[in-house]
């Protein structure tokens, strides 16, 4: 019977989803993405193009049927360093929010559910971090340390936790105020059933909004810190760097910077829809 | 008076945000990287030079003193030396600041300037043409890039049509110092210099249009929701049965309180709009703060990069609190209250 009851409600919640273009196109677009990156090396059209590869013969070649995206300045084709880009850019938001994620709803359960001291040091902490501007943050560290894309990753994490804190914690000091946590303390649940069972499920939602969100985020930052040049190093393709790396040829070369531009626009684009359709279907609205 | 209380509580805060940024970034600056010393003079300076260096920047010291002689410095407004321009940082930082003020002053300006109307009238034709068309842009504008705006922005202005300057604060060869307040359009029209102002918010234009491009879409985005709140309210309902015209109750009645999140929201957008500024200011050689600190930070200059991270940090924090006591004159119900709604 529940199992039924499961079924029929993710049922629903399909067809409202695929009720909602903008979420709909989300979606596609972010398992497009996701499908690209990890096929890469097989539907690219030239996927040796990916490393330190010459071809002066063919450099600053516009788009066409062999190169759809054009070649960059020393004869790369823009397609495939495109696509191999989108693998870096997912991976920067993959473990940014692998980290942060668990790492922030944890602080925020310990800090809304306990209160006190850890309540006072864990949103001072969060306070603090807010403060600093994540992109020179992450300048710094990168410049501190070796620009890497290890580096990079590590330094929007330190930060990124922060907003998943305030989140959690908001929704924890409301959770815990309703009855059923009452009932389920005088029962005498022990703390951890409480935090992780009956509180926990209901951030899941917002939670889910807000990492499908951050990841476009995340993706915008990681593509500024390579653009400024302490992302990821060559010959590895990356979508800032190539933006970058063809400004210099702006405006007679336009795809060698415009075209790596979209496809980051895409991206962000796509994890940003559905994440606006995720908050209708779980109607958490006050998520950012 | 409870207003009064809540600003001490928020000055508190701000100091001791202030306190935590500065931990953290002495700890990023000198714990984690090795030798500043050895990374200032490169790998060919010998042992004795390396060892000169560090003892005049106190490293030798133990790491609690040094933290204590690095946050004495910036009570008293110190920042050290950069082991680059082989100036005082602070110096580097009043003669390179103020365009970054200029330029995050206007791009806020631009921002409320078309975003509040926007967000007004995405909620006056709420779910109609307007406010679809305000909502696409407000994601359009939020997933994109800066330096990619930047560049189109620069790109279509630029050389296309060939309207605007793409680079630099005034034309080359222009002769004129900014010393009254620094700020280069505001000093320009207190001294008369008419030519010179006009040619200054002609640079300007664009740099601040494409730093403003995602702030305004969030400013429309936070107005829309908000004017839709207020609207819900009785006493909007009784302007409406009252017959007080559209105009009148929208942006008399409606939109002083729904201002408030907005604002709100700005202070905490600010973080990342400096941030922002670091990449609109290097494609458009925008002289400021942002230049200086991403040389410093290529180069390595360790108490540039804390100026930098430090002065960035105490301008959100100001910001901040400015917002605060504005909020208080927008909505006087928080300021009798004496808490942000």
């Amino acid at each position: 019977m529940s199992e039924l009851a499961a079924l029929s409600n993710s049922y629903q919640n399909w067809y409202r989803f695929s009720r909602n273009p903008t979420a709909v196109i989300g979606l596609l677009i972010v398992v497009l993405s996701l499908l690209a990156a990890l096929l890469a090396p097989y539907i690219t059209p030239f996927p040796d193009h990916v490393g330190a590869i010459v071809d002066f013969r063919n450099r600053h070649q516009p788009p066409s049927l062999e190169h759809w995206f054009g070649t960059d300045n020393v004869g790369r084709d823009i397609l495939t360093r495109v696509i191999f880009g989108l693998r870096v850019s997912l991976m920067l938001a993959f473990v940014v929010l692998v980290i942060a994620v668990p790492f922030g709803t944890a602080m925020g359960l310990l800090a809304g559910y306990f209160g006190g001291w850890t309540e006072i040091v864990i949103m001072r902490l969060t306070d603090i971090a807010l403060a600093l501007p994540p992109l020179i943050m992450a300048l710094a560290v990168a410049a501190v340390l070796e620009p890497s894309l290890m580096n990079a990753m590590l330094a929007i994490a330190s930060l990124w936790w922060t907003w998943h804190t305030r989140l959690v914690y908001s929704m924890v000091r409301q959770i815990r105020a309703l009855e059923y946590v009452e009932a389920a303390e005088t029962l005498g649940a022990s703390k951890t059933h409480i935090l992780f069972r009956e509180i926990l499920p209901n951030c899941v939602s917002a939670i889910a909004v807000k990492t499908s969100l951050d990841a476009g985020f995340v993706i915008l930052i990681g593509a500024s810190l390579s653009f400024l040049g302490l992302g990821i190093q060559p010959p590895t393709p990356d979508l800032g760097t190539m933006v970058s790396d063809g400004a210099s040829f702006l405006p007679d070369y336009w795809w060698e910077s415009l075209l790596p531009g979209t496809a980051i626009l895409f991206v962000a684009l796509g994890f940003n829809l559905l994440g606006d359709g995720l908050r209708d279907l779980f109607d958490v609205e006050d998520v950012r | 008076m409870e207003f009064l209380g809540f600003l001490a509580r928020r000055l508190a805060w701000s100091l001791l945000v202030l306190f935590g940024l500065s931990v953290v970034i002495f700890v990023i600056a000198r714990v984690v990287p090795g030798d500043p010393a050895r990374m200032a003079l490169g790998p060919r300076a010998s042992a004795e030079q390396v060892a000169d260096l560090q003892e005049k920047l106190g490293l030798n010291l133990p790491l609690y003193q040094q933290y204590a002689r690095f946050v004495g410095g910036l009570a008293r407004g110190e920042l050290g030396q950069s082991l680059l321009t082989e100036r005082s940082v602070n110096l580097d930082i009043r003669t390179t600041f103020p365009a970054t003020l200029e330029l995050v002053l206007a791009t806020v300006f631009i921002a409320f300037l078309f975003g509040v109307p926007l967000g007004v009238a995405a909620a006056r034709w709420k779910d109609r043409w307007p406010d679809n068309l305000v909502r696409a842009f407000a994601i359009v504008a939020a997933v994109m890039p800066t330096f990619f705006i930047a560049l189109l922005l620069q790109v279509l202005a630029g050389y296309v049509l060939q309207i605007l300057p793409t680079t630099g604060q005034l034309p080359t060869g222009t002769e004129f110092e900014a010393n009254i307040t620094g700020l280069l359009i505001v000093d320009a029209l207190l001294t008369g210099d008419l030519n010179v102002a006009f040619e200054a918010m002609r640079h300007l234009l664009l740099p601040a249009l494409a730093l403003s491009l995602a702030t305004m879409g969030q400013v429309a985005r936070i107005t829309r929701a908000s004017m839709i709140d207020v609207s819900r309210q009785d006493y909007i309902e009784a302007a409406r049965a009252f017959g007080v015209p559209d105009r009148v109750r929208l942006f008399k009645y409606q939109l002083r309180p729904a201002f408030v999140p907005p604002l709100t929201i700005m202070g905490l957008e600010f973080a990342s709009l400096i941030g922002g500024a670091f990449v609109v200011e290097l494609i458009f050689s925008w002289p400021g703060m942002a230049a200086y600190g991403i040389r410093a930070i290529t180069q390595k200059d360790l108490n540039a990069i804390m100026g930098v991270v430090m002065v960035s940090g105490l301008f959100f924090v100001m910001v901040n609190l400015l917002i605060d006591v504005l909020v208080g004159f927008v909505d006087p119900r928080i300021r009798i209250r004496g808490r942000r709604a």
